[in-house]
């Protein structure tokens, strides 16, 4: 990444720009520009095979992986909840099925990076 | 600047610097390692997301990044491209014409408006610095740890935000008599249909209060998109989950908003600080509001080698919270013992103010630094940690062990 390894007074005079922009700002109209972007998108799948089928099918249409992966070790009734909470709150599409699978993946998840 | 960056990024990615080992996406760019009790607590660094420089990957979508923390070492406002982000749900528009952009203002008024982003800039100007953080920022630092995103210090920026007033909109729709609430409403909808868009409400009087604003400029460029171009909401002093990003709707309620965001979810203990033993139930919530003072030293970090025979100079960066920074203390005993540090210069209430200070030489062994915000309505910073169960509002002294030999 370009910007980590530019000197330290580099970064002073990067950082003094958005400043002189404000100071700008207050005697000539802001200009807008429209904006186009593409968003990175995760082909990061919950590892474990089999056993991990039931969360990547039902979970994956909503969020990535990253987060959960790196939650802190909890409980299966923590877990619990928290799909609870995915489908009746937020209205997750997830099959009546498929949740007990979810739950004891996240249960037995090893955190990780 | 962005531009370039975004140039530069994809001139990289046509030569295929791409690929950095098996567990990392494409497009990391190294990683860090965040203070996170018991971890997991290795996260990437990512270039890859639009108008961002590096950032701490915490979810790709929708987008959790956090603010590396050696930035708020380099002054007290947050570069844009180094702006925490943190979005509820996954379609967020990736488009914005900004010519033909509206943001509308109805329900409880006497005439619903349509304004185009040049008929806001018409209006008067008015600017502020602001600290805007998450209510989760720190999350990952609470013991015993709780579920959400694993901040640690960085779901946390300061800007000068440039825009207009609520107060002066909202007179331009004239409020009817018998408004209670005002409701904000962004372009991101729910993946899923009928889940609940992300909406937020203040009552009239805060709405009114001629400092809350809708930002179309911060630190002097427009919003990057994913910091919510066109417009912001701005509520200086509380927390950001009232900042509605890519704000398009505004409506005068005439009753109190009883949709999920503002009445169910950001609930807290309604006990000072926010704070419950762990397994503690039955206590009253209310919806999460104003922000409680910090103070965090920027310039050494948890357990760094110090040396000894020399003084040891600290900076750092506070803001008050809802107020402004009365003053900071730092202590190099645990707290048994405090010396003042100078304040820098102060860009506005609701900022980050710079502090520095200079400890006497430490004897070799181990310390305990700690440092402590007290704001202008004289509330400190505690000594103690504050915990509830969703790990909002961390208000406690922080502790920076370092090893002087």
């Amino acid at each position: 990444m370009p910007t980590m390894i530019l000197p330290r007074l580099a970064l002073a005079a990067l950082f003094a720009v958005p400043l002189a922009g404000g100071a700008a700002l207050a005697s000539e109209a802001m200009r807008f520009k429209s904006v186009s972007v593409e968003l990175p998108q995760s082909d990061r799948t919950f590892p474990g095979g089999h056993e991990a089928e039931a969360i990547n099918n039902n979970c994956l249409a909503c969020h990535s992986a990253g987060m959960v992966l790196t939650q802190p070790k909890r409980s299966r009734t923590e877990w619990s909840a928290t799909v609870n909470k995915m489908i009746h709150i937020y209205k997750a599409p997830i099959d009546d099925t498929d949740v007990p699978a979810i739950v004891d993946y996240l249960a037995s998840m090893r955190p990780q990076p | 600047m962005n531009h370039r960056a975004l140039s530069r990024r994809a001139v990289l990615a046509g030569l295929g610097f791409g690929s950095l080992g098996a567990a990392a996406p494409a497009w990391a760019a190294g990683s860090v390692k965040l203070p996170l009790p018991g971890g997991p607590d290795a996260r990437d660094l990512t270039t890859a997301f639009p108008g961002k420089g590096s950032m701490i990957l915490q979810r790709t979508r929708p987008p959790l990044l956090e603010t590396p923390f050696e930035v708020f070492d380099q002054g007290v406002f947050t570069p844009n491209d180094r702006f925490y982000v943190r979005w509820h749900w996954a379609s967020i528009p990736t488009e914005v014409d900004a010519p033909s952009f509206r943001l509308k203002i109805h329900g409880h008024v006497e005439k619903e408006l349509s304004l185009s982003l040049d008929d806001i800039v018409r209006l008067p100007q008015f600017e502020i610095a602001a600290v805007n953080q998450c209510s989760g920022n720190s999350r990952g630092l609470f013991e015993p740890r709780v579920s959400g995103a694993q901040w640690a210090n960085g779901a946390m920026g300061n800007a000068l935000w440039t825009g207009v007033r609520l107060k002066d909109v909202l007179d331009r729709a004239g409020v009817k008599a018998g408004a209670v609430q005002v409701r904000f409403n962004g372009l991101d909808e729910p993946v899923v249909a009928d889940a609940p868009d992300f909406k937020k409400s203040l009552d009239l009087d805060h709405a009114r209060d001629g400092e809350v604003m809708i930002a179309y400029a911060m630190n002097g460029e427009q919003l990057p998109l994913l910091n919510g171009f066109p417009l912001r909401l701005v509520v200086p002093g509380w927390y950001s989950t009232y900042w509605v990003k890519m704000l398009s709707d505004i409506e005068v309620l005439d009753h109190a908003d009883e949709q999920f965001w503002t009445k169910t979810a950001y609930r807290i203990p309604a006990t000072p600080g926010a704070n419950v033993r762990p397994g503690e139930t039955g206590y009253a919530t209310v919806p999460i509001n104003r922000m409680v003072p910090r103070s965090l030293l920027t310039n050494v970090m948890a357990d760094a080698s110090v040396r000894t025979g020399a003084p040891l100079n600290l900076r750092g960066i506070a803001f008050g919270g809802d107020c402004g920074v009365r003053t900071v203390e730092v202590s190099p005993d645990g707290g048994q013992s405090w010396l003042a540090a100078a304040l820098g210069k102060d860009e506005g209430t609701y900022s980050f103010r710079r502090f520095e200070a200079s400890l006497p030489a430490l004897v070799a062994g181990r310390h305990e630094l700690k440092v402590r915000c007290t704001n202008t309505k004289g509330v400190a910073q505690p000594l103690e940690p504050t915990w509830n169960p969703n790990g909002f509002m961390r208000s406690v002294a922080e502790t920076t062990p370092v090893v002087a030999s």
